[in-house]
C-alpha cells in the first residue's frame, strides 16, 4: 500500500493583525488516502475553507498566510514548490469544487469553453479530442443533452446542473485529490442528494481522494469515510465517521451533534377546538416578467396557486418546500408585503387583503414577522431599543414607555438589557435574530410569520433560537406560521405542515403522521433526500454542555 | 448570444429613447419661449424696425398668435424634419450651418473618446493588477491630476509650451488655411491641428475611465469564478485576458455611453480655444450673438447624436454581456 | 449555553471617532483636507487679508510676481492684484460650488428616492425626464440657460444645479432599488410605518453615504463648470472669478503667462482637494469597499 494522497502536518495559517485570533488554523493534522472521503467539519469561522486555500496555495496573501507545517501531496511538500510547478498541479492533479455554482463559473463564457480550458491548460489534445472529452465528461455527470449544455452560458442552466458542470470540470483530468468546499450547501435537498450520490459514484470510479468541507453533520453521515472536526482553528476530534457520529468524545463535537434537530416530530397536540386566528383562502399570485413590448416572450410564473389554510391559536404551522415552491411568497402575501392577485387572509376575523391603507397599518399589529437574514433585517443605523420600540411608537405608545418595554423584551429573548443602546452590527447572527423576535413581540401580535428564521445560523445557534421560539410560543400562546426549507427544523417545531411544490400544496397534515407516512410522491422524495436520514444522532443530552 | 436577442434588446432601448427625444423637443420649445424676444423680434430688429400693424401681421404669419400648444405642435412637426428655422446671424437655414459644422465635432469626439478609452482602460487595468504598489500610486496620482485640470487651463498651457515656446504645433484651426494640402498631406495637417484639442478634451475622461477600470478590475478579481480559474491552473495573463477584462469592461462601456453627452459639452470650450469650426464653437457664438434658433438646433442635433451613440454602446454592451437577455 | 448568547460585545468607540480614524488612515485624504481648509480660509478672509478690490487697479499693469511686495503675485494687464483675485475668487468658487451641490443633491435625492422607492410608472416617467437631461450635453444646456436667464451669480448657480442633478438622482435610485427590498424595510413596513417614513427615516440614511462621497465630485464639477463659464466671459462680471482671470490672461499668454497660470493652479488644487476628500470620505463611510 502506498502512502496517503494528501498528508497535512501541523498546518498553521496566520490571520492579519487585529483579527479575533492570531491563527485561523492552529496545527491541523489530516490525511486523505486514495478512494477515501474525508470530511472536514466546522461551523463558520472555524478555518475550514482556508485549509482548502492553503492546499491550493491560493490564500489571500500576504494578509492570510501559512505560518508553519507541511502539506504533502503524493509525498511532495506543496508549500516548497515553485509557483510554476504549483500551477501545473492545480486543475490537473488537485481539483477544487466550490460552494456557489452560479458565481464560480465565468458568466461570459460557455460551459463547454470553461471545461475545455482545463484541457487546454494541462494537455496537448487537439480541438476535436478536447471537445469529445468535454462531452464525455458532461455525459458522465449525467447531464441530459450534453451537446446543448456545451454551448450554453452558466445562467442558462439550473443550479444543480451548474454544480454538475463544476464536477465535470474538476474531474476531467482524473485528479488524485478533489477538494470539495461545501459543494451542496447552495442546493435544494433533492438536488443535494443527487450531487452527493454523484460525487460518491465518480469517486469510486476514479479512485481519487476527496477532502469534503462541510458544516452539515447530515451530509457527513451521508458521505464521509473519516471525519475531522474543527473549532476556532483547533482540531478537536478526528476518526472514522461511524465513531465520531455515534460516539463523539470531545465536548464541542458532542454539543454540535446534540444541536442537530432529530427527525422525530413532537407529540401531536390537538387544536381542533382552538379558534382560528389566521385563515388564508384561495391565495393566488402570478409574477409577470418585466420588459413590456418586446420582452414578453418569457412565461408568466404562478408563484402561488389557489392556496388555503387555517392556523389555530397556539399552533405552529410549517410551510415546507424547496426554492421556487412559493413558500416565501406565501409569507409575504399573508403579511401583505406583497399584493396577492386574488384570495383573502382573515386575521382576527377581518380580511387583511381588503383593508384600505389606513386600516392596513392598524391591522399590521396583529400579524408580525421574523425574517431570514439577521444582517439585513435590522436597520444598521438604528439602536436596538429604537428598532424594538418603533412599532409600538408608530401605533401610538408613548416613546419612553415603549423603550422601557423594549428593555423588558430584550430580557424575554435572553439578551442583556444593556444591549438596548447598541447598534445591530455589534451583535452576532443569533443575537440579531433574537432582536428580530423581540421586535415582533413588541407589537403583541396574534400571529407571527417566521420566514426561514434559522437558516442563516450555525447549527448550535440555530438550536438555541428554535428553543427560544418554542418557549415563547408556549408561554405567550403565540400562533406561528413557520416557513422553512429544512425538514429537520420543521419536524422539531411544527404541529402541522403543508408541503408546497410549484405554488401548490401537495400534501398537508399533522407533522408526526406526515413524516411517518408520506402519501404524495414529492413528499416521499423530500423526506428521502434529507441528508443523514439513516443516522439518528445519539442521545447525548445527559451530559451536554 | 443570439443575434435576435441582441437586436431585440437594442430595439427595446431605442424605443425607450423616443419619449426622451419628445421631452427634449418640448424642452427646447419651452426654452425658446422663455428667451427674451421671438423670431419676429429678431426679424424686425434685422430690418431696422417696423410699425405695429406690420409686426402683428408677421406674428400671425409665423403662427405666434396661436395658442401655445398649437405652436408646440407645429414646432415639433418641423423639428422632426430637421427644420430648425432661420438663422438671422448667418442668413441661412439653421440646418445648413449645423451640417457644415458636424464633421469637425464628430472627428474631435471620435479621436478624444478613443484616446481616453484605450489609455484609461489600459492604465486602469495595470494599476489594479499592481494595486497599492508604486506603479499604482503613480498612475492613480496622474489620474487625480488629470481629473482636476480644467480643460481650458490645460489648453492654454499646451499652447504656451508646444506652440509659443517650442513651435511644434499649430495654435488653432482645423487645417492650415493657405496651404491647400491634398491627400495624405491634408490628413497629416488635420491630425497635427487635432493633437492639442484631443489631448485637452480627453484627459479628464481618461481619468474617469482609469479610475472606474481600476475599481472594476479590483472588484472582478475578488469574484468566485476568478478563483475557479486559478484553481484550474490558469496563469495571470490568461486570467486577465479571458476572465477579468471581459467582465471588468462592462461598467466602463456603460459609462462610455452615459458620458458621451458630457464630452460633447466639453467640446464647447476646447473648440472655442482652438478655433475649430465645430458645433461647440457654434454653440458659444450663438450664445454671444443670441441666435436662439441655432442654439436649440444644436441642442436637438446633439441629443440625436447622443441617442445614436447610446444605441451603439448598447449594441456593444449586448455583444459583451452574455446575460443581456435576462435584463 | 444561553449564558453565551447574553454576552455582549465590548462597547465600540463613538461613530464620529471611528469615522475620523478611517478617514485619517488615508494620508492623501489628509492632504485634501488641508488644501480644502486653505481654500476655505482664503474665502473667509478675502476681505481682511486682501482688502484690495480685485476688480480695481492696484499697481502697474503686468507687474511680475515676487517683484513688488504690495502685489506679491503681481498684476494683470489692467493692473489688478492677482493675489486679491485669488482670495476673492476662492469665495465665489466655494459659494457656487457649495450651493449648486446642495441644490443638485437635493433635486437628485428627491427624484431618485421617489423613482427607486415606488418603481412602476413613477420610475418610468422620472427616469425618462432624467435621461432627457442627460442626453443634452450639459455644457450646451448650461450655456443656453445662462443665455436665457442671464449671467448673475444666482442664475449661474441655479443653472449649474439644473445640469448636475441627474447623476445623484440615478445613484440614489439605484441605492433605493437595492435597499427597498431589504428585510429591514419590509420589517418596518410590517410595523405599520408610513411610506414617507420608510423613505426618509429607514432607507435614506442608508442610501446617503455614497451620495455624500459623490457630493465631492459634484462640488468639483460645479467649480469647473463655473470657471469654464467665466473663462468664456459668461460669468458674473461683478465678482472676481478664477476662470475669468484665466480668460483675461489668455490675451497676454505669449508674454506674461503667469496671469493665466496662477489662477489655473488654484483651480487645479481646489478640485484636487475635493477628489482627495472624496476618497477619504469613501474610506470612512464605505469601509467594506477597501481592503486593508
Amino acid at each position: 500500500m502506498t502512502g496517503p494522497v494528501l498528508d497535512i502536518r501541523g498546518l498553521r495559517i496566520a490571520l492579519p493583525k487585529g483579527a479575533d485570533r492570531p491563527f485561523a488554523l492552529a496545527g491541523l493534522d489530516l490525511s486523505v488516502n486514495a478512494g477515501e472521503i474525508v470530511c472536514l467539519v466546522g461551523e463558520s469561522g472555524s478555518g475550514k475553507s482556508l485549509t482548502a486555500g492553503a492546499i491550493m496555495r491560493l490564500l489571500p496573501e500576504p494578509h492570510v498566510h501559512v505560518a508553519g507545517g507541511a502539506i504533502l501531496f503524493e509525498g511532495r511538500d506543496l508549500l516548497a514548490l515553485p509557483e510554476r510547478e504549483m500551477k501545473a498541479i492545480r486543475g490537473d492533479r488537485i481539483a477544487q469544487i466550490f460552494q456557489e455554482p452560479m458565481t464560480a463559473l465565468n458568466p461570459q463564457k460557455t460551459v463547454g469553453w470553461q471545461i475545455d480550458e482545463v484541457l487546454r491548460l494541462h494537455t496537448r489534445m487537439d480541438r476535436k479530442a478536447r471537445r469529445a472529452r468535454v462531452l464525455e465528461m458532461l455525459d458522465l455527470v449525467h447531464i441530459p443533452d450534453p451537446t446543448s449544455v456545451h454551448g450554453a452560458y452558466p445562467h442558462q442552466i439550473s443550479g444543480g446542473q451548474r454544480q454538475r458542470v463544476m464536477i465535470a470540470m474538476s474531474l476531467c483530468l482524473s485528479p488524485r485529490l478533489v477538494i470539495a468546499d461545501e459543494p451542496t450547501t447552495a442546493l435544494d435537498v433533492t438536488t443535494q442528494l443527487q450531487i452527493l450520490k454523484l460525487i460518491r459514484e465518480l469517486q469510486q470510479k476514479e479512485d481519487a481522494g476527496i477532502l469534503f468541507i462541510t458544516h452539515d453533520f447530515g451530509v457527513v453521515a451521508e458521505i464521509a469515510d473519516r471525519v475531522v472536526v474543527l473549532s476556532q482553528g483547533e482540531m478537536v476530534e478526528h476518526g472514522p465517521a461511524a465513531e465520531v457520529l455515534n460516539a463523539p468524545q470531545h465536548p464541542y463535537t458532542r454539543a454540535l451533534i446534540t444541536a442537530i434537530p432529530a427527525l422525530i416530530p413532537p407529540k401531536p397536540r390537538n387544536f381542533q377546538g382552538a379558534p382560528v386566528v389566521l385563515r388564508a383562502q384561495g391565495l393566488t399570485k402570478t409574477f409577470a416578467p418585466r420588459g413590456g413590448l418586446l420582452g414578453g416572450k418569457r412565461r408568466t410564473v404562478k408563484a402561488v396557486d389557489n392556496l388555503s389554510f387555517d392556523l389555530h391559536r397556539g399552533e405552529t404551522l410549517g410551510v415546507v418546500g424547496e426554492s421556487g415552491s412559493g413558500k416565501t411568497t406565501v409569507s409575504r402575501i399573508v403579511t401583505r408585503l406583497l399584493e396577492a392577485d386574488t384570495g383573502a387572509v382573515e386575521v382576527n376575523g377581518k380580511d387583511l387583503l381588503a383593508c384600505s391603507p389606513r386600516e392596513l397599518r392598524e391591522m399590521r399589529r396583529h400579524i408580525q414577522m421574523v425574517f431570514q437574514d439577521p444582517m439585513a433585517s435590522l436597520n444598521p443605523r438604528k439602536r436596538v431599543q429604537d428598532i424594538i420600540a418603533q412599532g409600538p411608537i408608530v401605533h401610538g405608545t408613548d416613546p419612553a414607555t415603549a423603550r422601557a418595554r423594549a428593555r423588558d423584551l430584550l430580557e424575554l429573548v435572553e439578551l442583556s438589557p444593556a444591549a438596548a443602546t447598541r447598534f445591530p452590527h455589534e451583535f452576532s447572527g443569533g443575537q440579531r435574530q433574537r432582536i428580530g423576535i423581540a421586535r415582533a413581540l413588541a407589537m403583541e401580535p396574534k400571529v407571527i410569520v417566521a420566514d426561514e428564521p434559522v437558516s442563516a445560523l450555525d447549527v448550535s445557534v440555530q438550536a438555541q433560537v428554535l428553543k427560544l421560539l418554542a418557549d415563547l410560543r408556549d408561554r405567550l400562546h403565540l400562533s406561528l406560521l413557520f416557513v422553512t426549507h429544512d425538514l429537520r427544523v420543521a419536524a422539531q417545531l411544527c404541529d402541522r405542515v403543508i408541503v408546497m411544490q410549484k405554488g401548490e400544496i401537495v400534501e398537508s397534515g399533522v407533522t408526526a403522521d406526515l413524516f411517518a407516512d408520506p402519501r404524495h410522491p414529492y413528499t416521499q422524495q423530500l423526506l428521502a433526500s434529507i441528508p443523514g436520514r439513516g443516522w439518528t444522532p445519539p442521545d447525548l443530552k445527559t451530559d451536554a454542555a | 448570444m443570439h443575434l435576435s436577442q441582441v437586436l431585440s434588446y437594442a430595439l427595446r432601448r431605442l424605443l425607450q429613447a423616443v419619449p426622451v427625444v419628445l421631452l427634449i423637443m418640448v424642452g427646447t420649445f419651452l426654452l425658446l419661449k422663455m428667451a427674451p424676444g421671438d423670431t419676429v423680434d429678431a426679424l424686425v430688429g434685422d430690418m431696422g424696425g417696423a410699425d405695429a400693424a406690420y409686426i402683428e401681421k408677421l406674428r400671425a404669419e409665423y403662427g405666434l398668435d396661436q395658442p401655445v400648444w398649437v405652436q408646440l405642435w407645429r414646432y415639433m412637426a418641423k423639428i422632426v424634419q430637421f427644420d430648425f428655422g432661420w438663422s438671422f446671424v448667418y442668413e441661412k437655414p439653421v440646418a445648413t450651418i449645423l451640417w457644415e459644422r458636424l464633421g469637425t465635432t464628430l472627428l474631435l469626439m471620435g479621436s478624444s473618446l478613443s484616446l481616453a478609452f484605450t489609455i484609461g482602460v489600459v492604465l486602469g487595468a495595470v494599476a489594479a493588477r499592481r494595486a497599492y504598489s508604486l506603479t499604482d500610486n503613480m498612475i492613480s496620482t496622474l489620474g487625480l491630476v488629470f481629473y482636476a485640470t480644467p480643460s481650458f487651463f490645460l489648453s492654454l498651457m499646451m499652447i504656451l509650451l508646444f506652440s509659443v515656446k517650442l513651435g511644434w504645433l499649430p495654435v488653432g484651426g482645423v487645417k492650415t488655411i493657405a496651404a491647400f494640402h491634398t491627400g495624405w498631406a491634408h490628413v497629416w495637417d488635420v491630425a497635427l491641428h487635432l493633437i492639442m484639442p484631443t489631448a485637452a478634451l480627453s484627459l479628464i475622461y481618461l481619468s474617469f475611465y482609469l479610475r472606474l477600470m481600476r475599481a472594476s478590475v479590483l472588484e472582478v478579481v475578488e469574484l468566485d469564478f476568478v478563483r475557479t480559474a486559478r484553481a484550474k491552473g490558469a496563469g495571470e495573463a490568461r486570467l486577465m485576458v479571458h476572465h477579468i477584462m471581459r467582465n471588468a469592461l462592462l461598467p466602463v462601456v456603460t459609462l462610455l455611453g452615459l458620458q458621451f453627452s458630457t464630452v460633447l459639452g466639453g467640446s464647447v470650450v476646447v473648440e472655442t480655444i482652438f478655433a475649430l469650426p465645430g458645433l461647440g464653437q457654434l454653440a458659444y457664438q450663438s450664445v454671444i450673438q443670441r441666435d436662439m434658433n441655432m442654439l436649440m438646433g444644436i441642442i436637438f442635433l446633439c441629443a440625436i447624436i447622443v441617442v445614436i451613440v447610446n444605441f451603439l454602446t448598447d449594441l456593444l454592451y449586448a455583444r459583451l454581456d452574455s446575460r443581456i437577455a435576462l435584463r | 449555553m444561553t449564558a453565551a448568547t447574553t454576552d455582549l460585545p465590548r462597547a465600540e468607540a463613538p461613530r464620529a471617532v471611528t469615522l475620523w480614524r478611517r478617514f485619517a488612515r488615508n494620508r492623501a485624504a489628509l492632504l485634501g483636507l488641508f488644501l480644502f481648509g486653505l481654500v476655505v480660509l482664503m474665502a473667509l478672509t478675502a476681505g481682511l487679508v486682501e482688502p484690495v478690490d480685485p476688480l480695481r487697479r492696484a499697481g502697474d499693469p503686468l507687474t511680475r510676481p515676487f517683484t513688488d511686495w504690495a502685489v506679491p503675485l503681481g498684476t494683470d494687464q489692467l493692473g489688478r492684484d492677482i493675489l486679491a483675485g485669488l482670495f476673492h475668487g476662492a469665495r465665489i468658487s466655494l459659494l457656487v460650488g457649495v450651493l449648486a451641490t446642495l441644490l443638485s443633491i437635493g433635486i437628485g435625492v428627491l427624484v431618485g428616492a421617489l423613482s427607486g422607492f415606488f418603481g412602476g410608472w413613477v420610475d418610468d416617467v422620472l427616469m425618462r425626464v432624467t435621461e432627457a437631461f442627460q442626453t443634452i450635453p450639459n455644457f450646451v444646456l448650461l450655456l443656453s440657460l445662462v443665455a436665457i436667464l442671464g449671467s448673475s451669480i444666482e442664475y449661474i448657480t441655479l443653472a449649474i444645479a439644473i445640469v448636475s442633478w441627474t447623476a445623484p438622482a440615478r445613484m440614489v435610485r439605484a441605492e433605493f432599488m437595492s435597499l427597498r427590498h431589504r428585510e429591514f424595510v419590509d420589517a418596518a413596513r410590517n410595523l405599520g410605518v408610513s411610506n414617507a417614513s420608510l423613505i426618509f427615516r429607514e432607507i435614506l440614511p442608508n442610501a446617503l453615504p455614497p451620495v455624500i462621497v459623490y457630493a465631492s465630485v459634484i462640488m468639483a464639477l460645479s467649480i469647473l463648470l463655473e470657471s469654464a463659464l467665466a473663462f468664456l466671459g459668461l460669468g458674473d462680471p461683478n465678482f472676481a472669478s478664477w476662470g475669468n482671470m484665466i480668460g483675461q490672461g489668455r490675451s497676454v499668454l505669449r508674454t506674461d503667462w503667469y496671469c493665466a497660470a496662477i489662477p489655473g493652479i488654484a483651480i487645479l488644487l481646489t478640485v484636487l482637494s475635493f477628489s482627495l476628500l472624496g476618497e477619504g470620505l469613501n474610506d470612512a463611510l464605505n469601509p467594506r469597499q477597501k481592503k486593508t
